[in-house]
């Protein structure tokens, strides 16, 4: 690992100051950050290490305000384990503790499990090419081993995926992100947070290299009795999504009055399947309409060979997620 | 992962950000971890072999009961840190990719990787590794049931296993064998030793021992 230099500002404000230097890279966690620097994907001059800065905290709704918000630093662990995320947000619970094992997720913050990096093997193999980590030198897994890669909003330039889990819940239960820079404050829609790769593939999401995020913010829902997170993988634990999905229903005597639906695994970015939600809004909690909004939500679905197996396992997760959310398994 | 002795080529580079850094954390509202005098090295422009020196940062926490004070480096793990500088050598280095688990540690009493964990960072915590979890010659009631199991074949992964084995219960996620199988993914065993590792869990666990 190349040297750098560490410094652990107190306060948002210095921290701020530091990160708004080239070859600054904020530290939390370290789970995906170190893995990086050791196999020289990334090589930072400076290390910010935040984990002094008071982002830790998770708050209940309070009076008026119907939201929960996330410290950016809470550890995906913690909010798993909440017992007002189980009981507000079964949906983020599952997804969290699909993710990752035991030891990452006592690691691994909120903020930087948003932040973190694709895990295909050619950005992180610095002998192949790979717009993300060197642009211009190409895509090797666009002719090559794609079986990870995506089916949506891919680009000639890059066809990786966004790896989180957690991510896919908060883009499913219309999560808003706070993120400071030295202008103040701004607010990012979580469906927006993330990007494709359109030609710039190198970059990930809309946070400015100067910002830091400071909190999630999740407004409360009656979806809590009817979610659930399927995530298909090569073993049962512990690996990467083929295909995931985050489904949310409200159903009021069978008839579903709202759906929230994301898939992980098959875009740049959590995919939410917006025309599908629509479908199922004054449908019967049936199998036949969670099969035929899963045929609505492949629309425009790309294989690339490794991965087209994708194309049939996708609508199929969808419709298995939506029979337990709605408790037809 | 040793650190490599700066060569000629990039001698001046590094030097010139040292001192950067080192100006700039003066101006920080920063933990103070860079000493003055450091910084009045790298100010007055002083020799290579003094500020070479200051490459390292302190570092204080308590491993195993004992408070250690040492000198490391910013890239150091806390896995090396354990292994090299504190002969600690039962905490295993296996993918060193925070993949299989071989080098878990508890960190506050909580399970971590320590392959993805810089040393650095751990100023003040307590560490917990395989050679802190007996008491004397008493060994802890999940070593004895891995020994009583058989839950280890070639035992490179044991340390690693046994360490989230006793965070398995602890967090009370070993409520049954699929459940223990669940929340003992992060430790990979080539040998496939798993429905001993799982009896042994189990056996604590029903055991009700103190862990």
């Amino acid at each position: 690992m190349k040297q750098f230099q560490y410094v652990r500002p107190a306060t948002i404000q210095a921290a701020l100051d530091v990160i708004s230097k080239p070859g600054s890279k904020i530290i939390a966690g370290g789970t995906n950050l170190v893995d990086l620097m050791k196999r020289g994907v990334t090589a930072p001059d400076k290390i910010v290490d935040i984990n002094h800065l008071p982002l830790k905290g998770i708050s209940e709704p309070i009076g008026n305000v119907m939201t929960v918000s996330i410290g950016a630093l809470a550890l995906n662990s913690e909010v798993a384990e909440n017992s007002r995320i189980k009981e507000l947000f079964p949906l983020l619970s599952m997804a969290l503790n699909a993710g990752a094992s035991p030891q990452l997720r006592n690691m691994a913050t909120v903020g930087g499990n948003m932040m973190q990096r694709t895990r295909c093997g050619y950005f992180y193999d610095t002998t192949m090419p790979c717009n993300k980590r060197q642009p211009g030198t190409g895509c090797g897994a666009m002719e090559g081993v794609n079986r990870m890669h995506a089916i949506f909003g891919a680009s000639d330039q890059c066809i990786a995926v966004h790896p989180s889990d957690m991510c896919v819940a908060l883009a499913a239960l219309d999560a808003t992100v706070e993120v400071a820079g030295k202008k103040g404050k701004r607010y990012i829609h979580f469906a927006d947070f993330h990007r494709l790769p359109g030609e710039k593939p190198q970059i990930d999401n809309n946070l400015a290299p100067d910002e830091l995020i400071v909190r999630v913010i999740i407004p409360t829902n009656n979806f809590s009795r009817n979610s659930y997170y399927l995530k298909i993988r090569d073993r049962q634990s512990y690996a990467f999504a083929l295909v995931s999905v985050a489904a949310a229903l409200e159903i009021d005597n069978g008839i579903i009055k709202n759906a929230r639906l994301a898939m992980g695994g098959v875009a740049h970015k959590p995919w939410r399947l917006f025309e599908a939600e629509q479908f199922l809004v004054g449908k019967t909690a049936s199998e036949e309409n969670f099969a035929k909004a899963a045929g609505l939500a492949m629309k425009g679905a790309v294989g690339h060979g490794g991965n087209s197996f994708k194309l049939k396992l996708a609508p199929a997760t969808i419709t298995e997620a939506l029979k337990h959310a709605a408790g037809l398994v | 992962m040793k650190s490599d002795k700066p060569t000629p080529e990039t001698t001046d580079v590094k030097d010139s950000s040292r001192r950067d850094f080192l100006k700039q954390s003066t101006l920080l509202t920063a933990v103070a971890v860079t000493p003055v005098v450091a910084i009045k090295a790298a100010n007055d422009h002083m020799d290579e072999h003094l500020a070479a020196v200051f490459e390292k940062m302190p570092l204080k926490m308590e491993v195993n009961g004992k408070t250690v004070n040492l000198s490391v480096e910013p890239r150091s793990t806390l896995l090396d840190i354990l292994r090299e500088q504190l002969d600690l050598t039962g905490t295993k280095k296996g993918c060193d990719h925070g993949q299989c688990g071989a080098c878990t540690v508890h960190v506050d009493g909580h399970r971590i990787n320590s392959c993805l964990t810089l040393g650095i960072m751990m100023s003040g915590k307590k560490i917990t590794t395989i050679e802190g979890l007996a008491k004397g010659d008493q060994l802890h009631p999940m070593q004895e049931a891995f020994i009583k199991h058989d839950g280890f074949q070639c035992g490179y992964c044991t340390p690693g296993q046994i360490m989230s084995a006793v965070s398995c219960i602890r967090e009370g996620h070993a409520g049954s064998e699929h459940e223990i199988r669940e929340y003992m993914s992060g430790n990979v065993c080539r040998c496939g030793a798993y429905p001993n590792i799982v009896n042994a869990i189990l056996e604590v666990k029903d055991g009700g021992f103190a862990v």
